[in-house]
């Protein structure tokens, strides 16, 4: 079972992750993008962690959701509402609960995609972070560490795509070439979950 | 249940439907404000709020700017949120769905500048949120060329 803690450090360790990747993630946002998802993503975990510190929720569901309330009015480009609505809706099918199974995560964070497919309307295959959270969140019933493979493999596999979805769908083909920076990021925070739980493992 | 133009006192006296124009810069969102504003002048404008740009002044969106105007031009009957693409788009769409914006509000799909004129117009002649939405809506149907 996963109490607040696991959670609390999941947020963490992927706030450290963006920390480490912004510049890479920025760059990535350079050719397709407007240059600024590494510091977006940057400013919006550092302040999940403000928030999480300042008010420590002792639920799993209420960790989740306070860094999606956060992300969505600190990050101020459009992967502040996506990552926001992935982790709130996440949060919320957890509910109060003190402890989670890992099958009540799994599931949950099939919804969290869920909703983040419904807010940005993106399809598979459209070059969004979709393409890493759908194949990463498939592979959770295999084990967290292939998740977080599956979910980088995912988003190695957006470079020959075409974007259909965001500024940089409006490149058309000229889109094509470039790795995706919301699939890279996505894979960072299912790479940040990882590491996490087996951290978790080692402990115990 | 209709409030148009000739409805006379009973209209005058009812609240109109709050405008908020969300675009990645504040300048645009306060030009395109004062435009509609402009535009709809000759009797009482209905309120029209910006929330343009971060907010730190950068390009992007806030989502507590959005909600503090929402709050801002909200007088109970409804409030027309317009917003100009990507981030603006989608953190209007999740402010609507957490419930963190006044009861009534509604993302209308319209084009940025041409249908907050035609959403501030309807509004101020006192016309309620379905109609300011429908308003709005049609103006992506003017053809330019």
């Amino acid at each position: 079972m996963r109490d607040a803690e696991f959670f609390r450090s999941w947020m963490a360790a992927t706030a450290a992750a963006v920390e480490r990747e912004a510049d890479r993630l920025t760059e990535l946002d350079s050719p397709i993008g407007d240059a600024d998802h590494g510091s977006n993503l940057l400013r919006g975990f550092t302040a999940v962690r403000t928030a999480l510190d300042a008010e420590t929720p002792a639920a799993p569901g209420a960790v989740l959701q306070l860094a999606g309330r956060t992300l969505i009015s600190t990050v101020g480009g459009a992967s502040g509402p996506l990552y926001g609505m992935l982790l709130r809706r996440t949060g919320k099918e957890l509910g109060e609960a003190s402890e989670v199974s890992d099958a009540e995560l799994r599931e949950a964070l099939d919804k969290g995609v869920g909703a983040v497919a419904q807010l940005g309307g993106a399809a598979p295959g459209d070059k969004t972070m979709l393409d890493a959270l759908l194949p990463g969140v498939a592979a959770l019933g295999t084990s967290y560490r292939a998740a977080a493979q599956a979910a980088q493999d995912g988003a190695l596999a957006t470079v020959p795509m075409q974007a259909r979805k965001g500024r940089a769908s409006y490149l058309g083909e000229r889109s094509i070439g470039h790795q995706d920076p919301g699939a890279t990021s996505s894979a960072l925070l299912l790479g940040a979950l990882a590491d996490v739980a087996e951290r978790a493992e080692g402990a115990r | 249940m209709t409030a148009g133009r000739g409805d006379g006192d009973a209209a005058a006296q009812q609240a109109l439907v709050g405008v908020v124009l969300v675009s990645h810069s504040a300048q645009v969102a306060e030009s395109v404000a004062e435009l509609a504003r402009g535009l709809a002048a000759g009797g009482p404008v209905a309120p029209v709020a910006a929330a343009g740009g971060t907010s730190a002044g950068g390009l992007g969106t806030s989502a507590e700017l959005v909600v503090a105007a929402a709050r801002e031009v909200d007088r109970g009957a409804g409030v027309a949120l317009l917003a100009d693409l990507g981030s603006s788009v989608l953190t209007v769409k999740a402010l609507l769905l957490e419930d963190e914006l006044p009861p009534g509000s509604r993302l209308v799909d319209a084009p940025f500048v041409e249908g907050a004129v035609a959403a501030v117009v309807a509004a101020s002649a006192g016309a309620p949120l379905a109609q300011v939405a429908e308003a709005a809506a049609e103006a992506y149907a003017y053809r330019k060329a």
